[in-house]
């Protein structure tokens, strides 16, 4: 009797564990609650969080940039190759998804395939640097630099502090390839990979605010 | 996270990147511009970096803290954004 009761004791509790997972999906298994920290090293996430600040203080600079400079900044966004910008949108987006994949196969052991998708991810970046070289290679041949004007200043500041992190983010997962390859990381041991998936996903996160604000916006 | 879902994520990221791109491109002849296109291409933007930080970086199964650290960065830079379009109007 005893025992029956505290059966049914353990199954309320782990019904108001999962009434409290708001969004959690319903692969977590039905006793665990959310998750304290998110995945990877707390390190990263802080370092993650300060880019994020960097970047939101650039972002609001050129939208009250654009404020006291309105014509000249839709007139020059019309210089900009947005088809360009939505390839390099749709690369940066496909390598993160890459790159989440891969995660998840070297969380199942699969590390052959993890190899595989982070290979596929360090190639979309690269397809990125390459679009945003021509961009740059197009701009400059044209006479285009920073003190060319208000907006330019603002979009070769901006889109090359991205660039640079790109750029770092593609020797991340490189390093994490190299590692993958040799089965350096699984179920037990996902702290690496994560955290060096997640500052890739945060480049990724910051471009999806660059490329309307700085391309499409007028 | 399960294979399916981040490949849901992935689709409605490329579908929404093709709108932002579509509104830039057609916005004025299909009547979205000026504000309604900023407000549009501020909320696409808003869901976009949402599957991001929830899907791909792994926070939907996360204390609210970390993903209301990660939302509201998105929700603060968008609120700029906007306060800055709007001077501009002025």
């Amino acid at each position: 009797m005893h025992r029956k009761l505290g059966q049914i004791k353990a199954v309320q509790g782990h019904a108001g564990d999962t009434a409290r997972m708001d969004t959690s999906p319903d692969t977590s298994p039905p006793h665990s609650g959310p998750a304290a920290s998110p995945p990877g090293d707390l390190a990263i996430w802080f370092f993650i969080l300060a880019e994020l600040l960097a970047f939101g203080v650039f972002f609001g600079a050129y939208a009250f940039g654009r404020a006291h400079n309105v014509e000249l900044f839709n007139e020059m966004q019309q210089t900009l190759d947005r088809q360009a910008g939505a390839f390099n949108t749709v690369l940066l987006i496909t390598g993160s998804w890459c790159v989440a994949r891969a995660v998840e196969a070297v969380g199942r052991s699969r590390s052959a395939t993890g190899a595989r998708w982070l290979l596929a991810g360090i190639a979309c970046g690269g397809g990125f640097l390459v679009v945003k070289g021509f961009e740059y290679a197009d701009k400059f041949g044209a006479g285009i630099n920073l003190s060319t004007n208000t907006f330019y200043m603002f979009y070769l500041s901006l889109t090359f502090f991205h660039f640079m992190h790109v750029i770092l983010g593609m020797v991340i997962l490189v390093v994490l390839w190299v590692k993958t390859r040799q089965g350096a990381y699984g179920p037990a041991d996902m702290n690496s990979i994560e955290s060096g998936a997640a500052y890739w996903h945060m480049v990724d996160l910051v471009w999806i605010v660059l490329f309307p604000l700085v391309y499409v916006m007028r | 996270m399960n294979t399916r879902q981040l490949n849901i994520a992935w689709v409605i990221l490329i579908l929404a990147t093709l709108a932002t791109f579509a509104i830039g491109e057609i916005g004025d002849s299909l009547g979205i511009a000026g504000p309604l296109a900023m407000a549009s291409l501020l909320v696409i933007s808003f869901i976009k970096g949402r599957l991001v930080a929830l899907d791909f970086m792994g926070l939907r199964g996360v204390k609210f803290f970390w993903r209301g650290l990660l939302l509201g960065w998105l929700l603060l830079v968008s609120s700029l954004i906007a306060i800055a379009y709007w001077i501009a109007l002025k």
